[in-house]
C-alpha cells in the first residue's frame, strides 16, 4: 500500500487513546473534544435546556396529578343509622351519589348477619348494574352479569363478586359510616376482615 | 303469521341454535354457491326474506325492534349484504364453469367494453351522490335521531348496548373476560387483515371474481365477516335484551324474564365434579388442567393440523406464513369453541385466576 501515509495527530488529551494513524482521504481527523469540553459546548447548551424543558414539564405533569380541589364527594360520608334499613334489601340511596349499596343482610357469604356496603362497579366491564328486587338478584345490562345481593357473581361473565367498602359505626353518634378509601375483594380473602362488614350476629 | 308458527320460533331461538344455524347456513351457502346463485333462485330468497318481513309486520314486538331509529341500518344491512354477497358469489360461479370449460373468465374478455373516467365513471359517481345525499337527508328527516335523556350514573339504560357496529364484540365479552375480547380478539381482527397480503402466495384472482381458485382465502374470510361479525350484530340487535337476556324474534323484551345462567369454570368441573376432591389451596395448581389445556391447543394443533388436514398449505406457504395463518385460524375456531362450550356445558372460564385478572 504505497500511497498510504502516516500522518502525525495533533496532540490528544491525556487519557483519551490517540488513533496511531489515519487513512488520508478516507476518515476525517477525529474531533478534538474532551467529555469535559462537551458539556461546555453549544452541544451541551442544547442538550441541557432541551432535558431542563422536558424535566419542568414532567414536573408540571406530576403536579397536576394532585389538584388544589378535588370536585368530588368525599370517599368518606355518614350512611345514618342502622334501623334506616331493611333486611335483604339492597338500599339505593346512595347509588347515584356515592355509587354504593348499603344492606343489612341475613345471609351474608358465610351464613352470618352483617352490614355491608357494596360498589355498584361491575366486576365485569365497569357498567353499573340494576337491582332487580323480585328476581333477588343484581343483574347487569350490558353482557349479563348476576350477582347476589350479598355480591357473589354467580352467572354472566363477570369473573369475581362485587368490591366492597370498608363500614363501621361512629363511636360517637352510632352513625354508619363508609370508607370508600379502603376496597375488600372477595377472591383475596379479605371479606373476612372485620373492617369489611359490621357484625350483626347480635341483633 | 299464525300464532303458533311465532311460539315455535321464539321457543326455538336460543343463541345455541342460532349460531348454529348461522354456521350450518355459512357452510350450505358456500358449498352450492353455483346453484342459489342462479337469478330465479336467488330472487326466490330474496322474495322469502320480504315476505317474512311482510307477515312479521303486524306482530307489536318485531315491529318495535325492526322500526327503532337505532335498527334502520341493521335491517338495511341484512338486504344490502344478501345483495352483495349474490353479486359476487354469482359472478364467481360464472367464472369457475367458463374456467372449468377452458376459457378465460369474463372480466378478461370484457378488456374492449372499458369505459373512460371522464366522463362515464365521474358521472356515475355525481348521481351516486346526489341520490345518496338526497337518502340521507330524508332518513334524517322522517327518522330522528335515537337521542336519549342526559346519561345518569345511577340509571344504566337496559339493555346497554353498544354501537350497532360493535355488538358483534359486545356478544363476545359475554364469553370472555374484557381484555381478552375487548384487546386481543379485535388486535387479532386487525393483524390478521394486515397479514393477508404477505401469507397469501396464490397468485390466481386477480382482477376477476372466482371461488374456485380461492377456496381457502374466501371461505375464511367470509366466515370471520358474515359468521363471527354480521350475524353476531344481527342477533346483539335483535334478540339480545333486557339484562343481556336472549329473546325470540317475537317475544316481548320482558324485564324480569328468567333465564338460569349459572356458570361453572374448569377447575370446578375437573377437581370436584371428576376427582371429587377440593379445589387446591394455590392457584397455579387449580388452574393447571385449563392452563395446560390452553397451552395444548396453542401449541400442538399447529404442527398436528400441518401434519395432516393442512399438509399442502404447510409445504406451499412454508413454516413462518403457515404458523401466522393456523395461529389466527385455531384463534378465530377457539372463540367459536368458547362459545359452544358455554351454553351447552355452561362452562365459565378454562383459566381463571381471578387473582391476577386473568381469565379465559
Amino acid at each position: 500500500m504505497a500511497e498510504e501515509k502516516s500522518v502525525s495527530t495533533p496532540p490528544a488529551p491525556k487519557g483519551a487513546a490517540a488513533p496511531k494513524h489515519v487513512v488520508v482521504g478516507q476518515y476525517p481527523p477525529p474531533p478534538d473534544i474532551s467529555r469535559r469540553n462537551f458539556l461546555m459546548s453549544w452541544a451541551g447548551l442544547a442538550w441541557g435546556t432541551f432535558t431542563l424543558a422536558n424535566g419542568v414539564g414532567a414536573a408540571a405533569t406530576l403536579r397536576f396529578m394532585m389538584p388544589n380541589v378535588l370536585f368530588e364527594p368525599p370517599q368518606k360520608f355518614k350512611a345514618g343509622k342502622l334501623d334506616d334499613y331493611e333486611w335483604d334489601k339492597p338500599d339505593e340511596r346512595f347509588k347515584t351519589a356515592q355509587k354504593a349499596w348499603l344492606m343489612k343482610t341475613h345471609a351474608d357469604w358465610n351464613k352470618k348477619p352483617a352490614f355491608i356496603a357494596l360498589d355498584t362497579t361491575c366486576t365485569h366491564l365497569g357498567c353499573t348494574p340494576n337491582v332487580l328486587f323480585s328476581e333477588s338478584k343484581i343483574k347487569c345490562p350490558c353482557h349479563g352479569s348476576g350477582f347476589r345481593f350479598n355480591g357473589v357473581n354467580f352467572e354472566g361473565p363477570a369473573p369475581r363478586p362485587l368490591e366492597r367498602y370498608k363500614v363501621y359505626l361512629d363511636p360517637i353518634d352510632g352513625q354508619i359510616i363508609v370508607d370508600k378509601t379502603k376496597k375488600f375483594l372477595y377472591e383475596k380473602g379479605e371479606w373476612e376482615d372485620k373492617e369489611s362488614y359490621i357484625d350483626l350476629s347480635s341483633a | 303469521m299464525p300464532l303458533f308458527i311465532k311460539e315455535f320460533l321464539n321457543n326455538f331461538f336460543n343463541p345455541t341454535v342460532y349460531v348454529v344455524i348461522s354456521i350450518i347456513g355459512f357452510v350450505v351457502m358456500m358449498a352450492t354457491y353455483r346453484v342459489w346463485t342462479k337469478p330465479r333462485i336467488a330472487m326466490g330468497l330474496l322474495a322469502l326474506m320480504v315476505l317474512f318481513f311482510i307477515a312479521s309486520w303486524s306482530d307489536p314486538n318485531f315491529n318495535k325492534i325492526v322500526t327503532k331509529p337505532d335498527n334502520v341500518p341493521i335491517v338495511s344491512l341484512v338486504f344490502i349484504l344478501g345483495f352483495f354477497l349474490w353479486l359476487s358469489l354469482r359472478q364467481a360461479a360464472i367464472n369457475d364453469e367458463r374456467i372449468e370449460r377452458g376459457e378465460p373468465p369474463r372480466e378478461a374478455t370484457e378488456a374492449n367494453d372499458r369505459v373512460l373516467v371522464w366522463p362515464d365513471l365521474v358521472y356515475s359517481e355525481l348521481i351516486c351522490m346526489v341520490i345518496f345525499t338526497a337518502v340521507l337527508v330524508l332518513w334524517s328527516v322522517f327518522i330522528p335521531a335515537p337521542l336519549e335523556e342526559p346519561a345518569n350514573p345511577g340509571k344504566t339504560p337496559n339493555p346497554s348496548k353498544a354501537p350497532w357496529y360493535f355488538l358483534g364484540l359486545q356478544e363476545m365479552l359475554v364469553y370472555f373476560d374484557p381484555w381478552i375480547a375487548g384487546v386481543v380478539l379485535p388486535t387479532m381482527i386487525i393483524t390478521g387483515l394486515i397479514c393477508i397480503p404477505y401469507c397469501d402466495k396464490n397468485p390466481k384472482g386477480v382482477g376477476y371474481y372466482t371461488l374456485k381458485e380461492r377456496p381457502f382465502a374466501i371461505t375464511t374470510f367470509l366466515f370471520g365477516f358474515i359468521v363471527l361479525w354480521v350475524t353476531l350484530i344481527i342477533m346483539g340487535t335483535a334478540l339480545r335484551g333486557p339484562n343481556w337476556n336472549f329473546f325470540g324474534p317475537y317475544e316481548k323484551w320482558d324485564v324480569h324474564k328468567l333465564e338460569t345462567l349459572s356458570n361453572v369454570n374448569l377447575s370446578e368441573y375437573f377437581w370436584i365434579h371428576l376427582l371429587h376432591k377440593g379445589l387446591p389451596e394455590h392457584w397455579f395448581a387449580r388452574e393447571l388442567p385449563g392452563i395446560l389445556l390452553i397451552l395444548g391447543y396453542m401449541f400442538v394443533m399447529p404442527p398436528l393440523l400441518a401434519a395432516t388436514v393442512c399438509r399442502k398449505m404447510f409445504q406451499q406457504i412454508g413454516f413462518l406464513r403457515y404458523n401466522i395463518v393456523i395461529l389466527h385460524l385455531i384463534v378465530m375456531a377457539g372463540m367459536m369453541i368458547k362459545m359452544v362450550l358455554r351454553w351447552t356445558i355452561n362452562l365459565k372460564y378454562i383459566v381463571f385466576i381471578p387473582e391476577y385478572f386473568f381469565n379465559i
